[in-house]
């Protein structure tokens, strides 16, 4: 009975994501989709991703990380560097994204166990704050490397591009603060749902899986979980290492959609905003995430017409947001008026 | 829950669809989009633009227009990030922007440069200096300096003068601004007679404290410390140099611009003797300087700077580019950037940030950056290689 | 001489990651919530002393005061409106986020009010700095009024919580809520006297950052805020020597990390101190070890 709910649920939040897609594309081939939305696509993609991979950890596996933007840091350096060399040697453009893609992941995910091994040692607020302190080591560390290509081959250096060493033809692929400048733009909203789906599929299966049972028991309750045999570090560093290279994803998916990457933007506020969709769509709940990532990336762009008080309010839209969907009194408002709407969906993402 | 979160997506979705259809082609105006920050730590640079270029829309609209015709201009937000700024760029395109002023910092213009290049949209940064801003396509221009032709041009003035042997320099590593002035001026500094005995780092993370960096200048005996970044935290690096009893020659770029004035209550005499290379000065005694500098004190309580500067000329360069190739708003954005790129070749303006201002076809502006120094709380100019053209020193402008 | 001169750098630094740190830890401790607008409510209390001292002329004195009683009715209202209705709320989460959303809101309704350009902040100590080795080493007044005002505000918060009856109330409700309430404590009230100190510490806070580092503008208070977070996890997160400690340290390794490794990596290295030192004593330096029940 329970598999049953979950299987139709899921099945739900797949359905929703391929009928925004067929939505949006007739709106796009009958050409009344607003340059914006159009625009708009692939970042919403890329945030539906993010957020998505931190419920797993957040919501499923009951561990705060504050730091997921260094996970999208790997990702997005590793996918353009991969799409800057390979430009030429590969012209097939899909072909060419998915693999700077899995290798997004596959690096996020060997980052995810080696930063996952000591952290979940810790508990609680010092575990969040070692993830906050590791996304900050990331960005700072990757914003002092340069990497250059000439016809010997690969330099890298932690100094300056002159330490580099290069011949005349070399090229900077990533020139510390400055960043990856002419990434291709090889992503699409087309590759963008292709990797939501794939992420939803991963994330939700792990979630119904016997694995995914463990996770959770462990959230529930640590001391039962052990107590019969489930061990608490393999299922925390599967579950933190399946979100670390999912976040890979989303960091490549967004380094092909601009033309320029620098580690600056993966910062705490970028962490931040991942949880932010995650708590608001609902802790554990997959389908919330989505939604929740789609309209707080949205909100801010739909404000525009507000001109100067626009992140004003952003900021009170967020405040309402989070005090009409938690606090336990408009809650209960909300079930005492509202009920007939949203008696269903009370027993979500278990 | 998630009733009430889809409830207001049907909301969102909804205004999605009606932005499309609210944008209607009237062609009675030019409509000049401007992108910049407006929120976040870079604010006070992209809302120096935003009213610099109102303040020419509203002058060019009270004579009558360009050829007739009123301008629009509509400042959009980008918090200095590239995303957000492509997103700005793409809420303009729906409201139906011919040419773009933006963007204002330089990684975000990198972005929306990208997207500008591909549309065929005319873009001319006010302040956007990075090289590749303008590399991605023949649409771009820009209004200021490059980083190259800063770094270099303050390395040759430092050589070619003498000003010191021992030089120290202080910049933002996690800045694209700042780091690639340093880069440029670090490769020029090779063929000069003087010698760089410390290059300190500081990040956006930690821009409070520069003890170290100075302490560290301080120790290698360095006579001259060259900073290339803005003039907030230059405020704080006067303070703390002086703190601690360190006295060089200090060297700013046109981001330092602003120290006098853009930050309310700084003790100025602290910025006494600093040299920097800056296209405009607020005090310069000719009319449009003054004419600009009273309205926008009248306006906004605050003597403009640099960046303000840049986007007053960057709408008066627009106007002449406009009047040359005899473009109108009946076109569509690609054909008026068409019209607009070759005439940019053609044009000389005389503006706030210099006179006689030509472009290459490949967007870098010909101008030449008036070294200055502070004496008295005002900029006086200098002598010497790069320094062309000599501003009178006025303190009474400097009341503020 | 130039390691004495890092050091006392360092502890100049660290003085001011601590006294914020002091209230960080202080809300910490009490309500069990992560405060993150508490950088905020630091920057409006600067501005509101600079408001004080510029538009009306006041004393340097009379405009700490003035901000610490603005901060503090705003830590009131904020508990108030977006804290108390989700204290119950089904997770820890919901509460830090709106916290995010109050950060947000502060900072922009600044940006509108005073503009984003930055203001230089007059400082408020009239005492001229400590020189000593013949003006080798310079210590700044600024610096020994935040060292003073740390430990004055650490040992009376001590002797607050430790001997007064309000004091221990806030011990019994951060121990347990329900428990508390049942002893016949006010707990909302107990809770919201926890956010009026804990804010009117970010007032005085504010006013010896921009003392010490004299710029101010609606983004100040947010990366101090999250250092002073970092500090105050270092000491042991609701331990209020922790926090002292936790800060004073915090500063010095940054300071020493730009020194004598790399500029650029100074915050790397702060940070991978922290998870060295998290590793290896799990609840930080003087944090209490918290006992699992089964």
């Amino acid at each position: 009975m329970k598999k049953n709910t979950n299987f139709k649920s899921n099945m739900i939040t797949y359905a929703m994501v391929i009928a925004a897609f067929a939505i949006v594309q007739v709106l796009r081939t009958t050409g009344h989709l607003s340059s914006l939305m159009t625009g708009l696509l692939v970042p919403l993609c890329v945030y539906v991703i993010l957020a998505v991979s931190l419920n797993l950890v957040v919501g499923i596996s009951g561990e705060l990380s504050l730091g997921h933007a260094g996970f999208m840091c790997v990702g997005a350096f590793v996918g353009a560097l991969f799409t800057k060399c390979t430009k030429e040697t590969i012209t097939l453009v899909p072909l060419r994204f998915f693999l700077a893609v899995l290798l997004a992941a596959a690096v996020a995910a060997v980052f995810g166990i080696l930063i996952g091994i000591p952290v979940l040692r810790l508990k609680g607020d010092y575990l969040a704050i070692v993830t906050l302190a590791f996304g900050e080591i990331i960005k700072n560390v990757i914003n002092v490397f340069y990497i250059g290509r000439d016809s010997n081959g690969f330099h890298v250096s932690m100094k300056d591009q002159f330490s580099l060493g290069m011949e005349a033809d070399g090229v900077i692929l990533l020139g510390g603060p400055q960043g990856i400048n002419g990434i291709s733009k090889d992503s699409s909203f087309l590759f963008g749902i292709i990797l939501v789906l794939i992420t939803l599929f991963i994330v939700l299966n792990l979630i119904d899986s016997r694995d995914g049972r463990a996770i959770k028991a462990i959230r529930d309750n640590r001391i039962a979980a052990e107590s019969i045999g489930i061990s608490i570090t393999k299922y925390k560093l599967m579950a933190f290492t399946v979100s670390a290279a999912l976040a890979g994803v989303a960091g490549a998916l967004y380094s092909h959609n601009l033309a320029t990457l620098q580690a600056s933007k993966f910062n705490f506020n970028t962490s931040i905003l991942a949880l932010v969709f995650v708590v608001l769509g609902g802790i554990g709940n997959i389908r919330g995430s989505v939604i929740a990532a789609v309209l707080l990336t949205a909100l801010p762009e739909l404000l525009r017409g507000l001109a100067d008080y626009r992140m004003l309010i952003y900021a009170i839209v967020l405040i309402v947001m989070m005090l009409f969907n938690w606090a336990p009194k408009a809650l209960e408002w909300r079930e005492r008026y509202l009920g007939r709407f949203f008696r269903k969906s009370a027993k979500e993402g278990e | 829950m998630k009733k009430f979160v889809k409830l207001a997506g049907l909301a969102c979705a909804s205004a999605m669809l009606v932005s499309t259809v609210a944008f209607a082609e009237d062609g009675a105006t030019f409509k000049i989009g401007g992108i910049g920050p407006r929120t976040g730590a870079a604010a006070a640079y992209g809302e120096g633009v935003m009213r610099g270029a109102q303040i020419a829309v509203d002058e060019i609209n009270e004579a009558g227009g360009v050829n007739g015709v009123q301008l629009e201009f509509n400042p959009q937000d980008d918090e200095h990030d590239p995303e957000k700024s492509v997103n700005a760029y793409n809420t303009l395109k729906d409201w139906g922007m011919q040419m773009l002023l933006g963007s204002v910092t330089s990684a975000p213009c990198i972005a929306v440069e990208a997207e500008a290049a591909n549309d065929n949209m005319f873009l001319l940064t006010p302040s956007g200096s990075a090289v590749d801003c303008i590399t991605a396509g023949d649409n771009a221009f820009r209004v200021c300096f490059s980083d190259p032709s800063q770094g270099t041009a303050s390395a040759q003035y430092i050589g070619e003068n003498g000003l010191a042997s021992k030089v120290a320099v202080i910049y933002d590593s996690s800045d694209v601004y700042s780091s690639g002035i340093y880069a440029t001026f670090k490769a020029e500094a090779e063929n000069q007679p003087f010698e760089i005995v410390a290059e300190e780092a500081f990040t956006a993370d930690s821009k409070t404290d520069f003890t170290v960096q100075l302490q560290k200048a301080k120790d290698a005996g360095a006579d001259l410390v060259y900073l290339p970044f803005y003039y907030n935290e230059a405020a704080l690096v006067f303070t703390q140099a002086a703190a601690m009893d360190f006295a060089p020659m200090w060297f700013g770029v046109d981001g330092m611009d602003g120290i006098l004035t853009g930050v309310e209550g700084f003790d100025t005499s602290l910025a006494e003797g600093v040299m920097l290379l800056t296209p405009f000065s607020a005090d310069a005694p000719d009319d449009l300087t003054q004419n600009f500098v009273a309205k926008y004190q009248e306006l906004y309580n605050e003597v403009p700077n640099q960046f303000a500067a840049d986007a007053y000329d960057g709408i008066y360069i627009m106007k002449a580019a406009i009047e040359q190739a005899g473009v109108t708003p009946d076109m569509d954005p690609s054909a008026i950037c068409d019209a607009l790129k070759a005439a940019m070749t053609e044009i000389t303006v005389d503006g706030l940030t210099g006179s006689g201002m030509t472009w290459s076809a490949d967007g870098e502006p010909s101008k030449s950056p008036k070294a200055v120094v502070i004496e008295d709380g005002a900029y006086k100019g200098m002598q010497g290689a790069a320094a062309e053209e000599v501003v009178e020193d006025s303190t009474e402008a400097m009341t503020e | 001489m130039s390691l004495l001169s890092y050091l006392i750098n360092g502890i100049s630094l660290g003085s001011v990651y601590a006294i914020i740190a002091l209230g960080y830890t202080m809300v910490y401790g009490i309500a069990r919530m992560l405060n993150f607008a508490h950088g905020d409510v630091i920057m409006v209390g600067g501005y509101a002393a600079l408001t004080m001292m510029l538009s009306y002329n006041a004393n340097p004195l009379v405009a700490v005061l003035a901000a610490i009683v603005v901060c503090t009715v705003l830590g009131i209202v904020i508990e108030a409106v977006a804290y108390r209705p989700l204290r119950e709320a089904a997770s820890p989460l919901a509460v830090l986020i709106t916290a995010i959303g109050v950060s947000y809101l502060l900072q922009n309704v600044v940006l509108l009010v005073f503009g984003p350009n930055p203001k230089s902040f007059q400082s408020v100590i009239p005492f001229p700095d400590l020189k000593l080795a013949d003006g080798a080493l310079n210590i700044s007044a600024e610096t020994i009024v935040t060292i003073a005002s740390c430990i004055v505000i650490m040992i009376v918060l001590t002797t607050f919580i430790n001997k007064t009856k309000a004091g221990q109330a806030m011990l019994a409700v951060s121990e347990d809520k329900g428990a508390a309430q049942l002893m016949g404590i006010n707990v909302n009230g107990t809770i919201a006297l926890t956010f009026a100190i804990g804010s009117g510490l970010a007032a005085v806070a504010g006013v010896l950052l921009c003392s010490s580092y004299p710029s101010l503008s609606p983004y100040t208070g947010s990366m101090p805020g999250i250092k002073a977070f970092v500090a105050a996890v270092f000491g042991g997160i609701g331990s209020i020597p922790g926090a002292m400690i936790g800060g004073i340290i915090l500063g010095i390794i940054e300071i020493l990390g730009k020194a004598y490794v790399s500029s650029q990596l100074a915050d790397a290295i702060v940070f991978a101190v922290l998870i060295i030192v998290l590793l290896v004593k799990p609840t930080g330096l003087l944090g209490k070890k918290i006992q699992e029940k089964v």
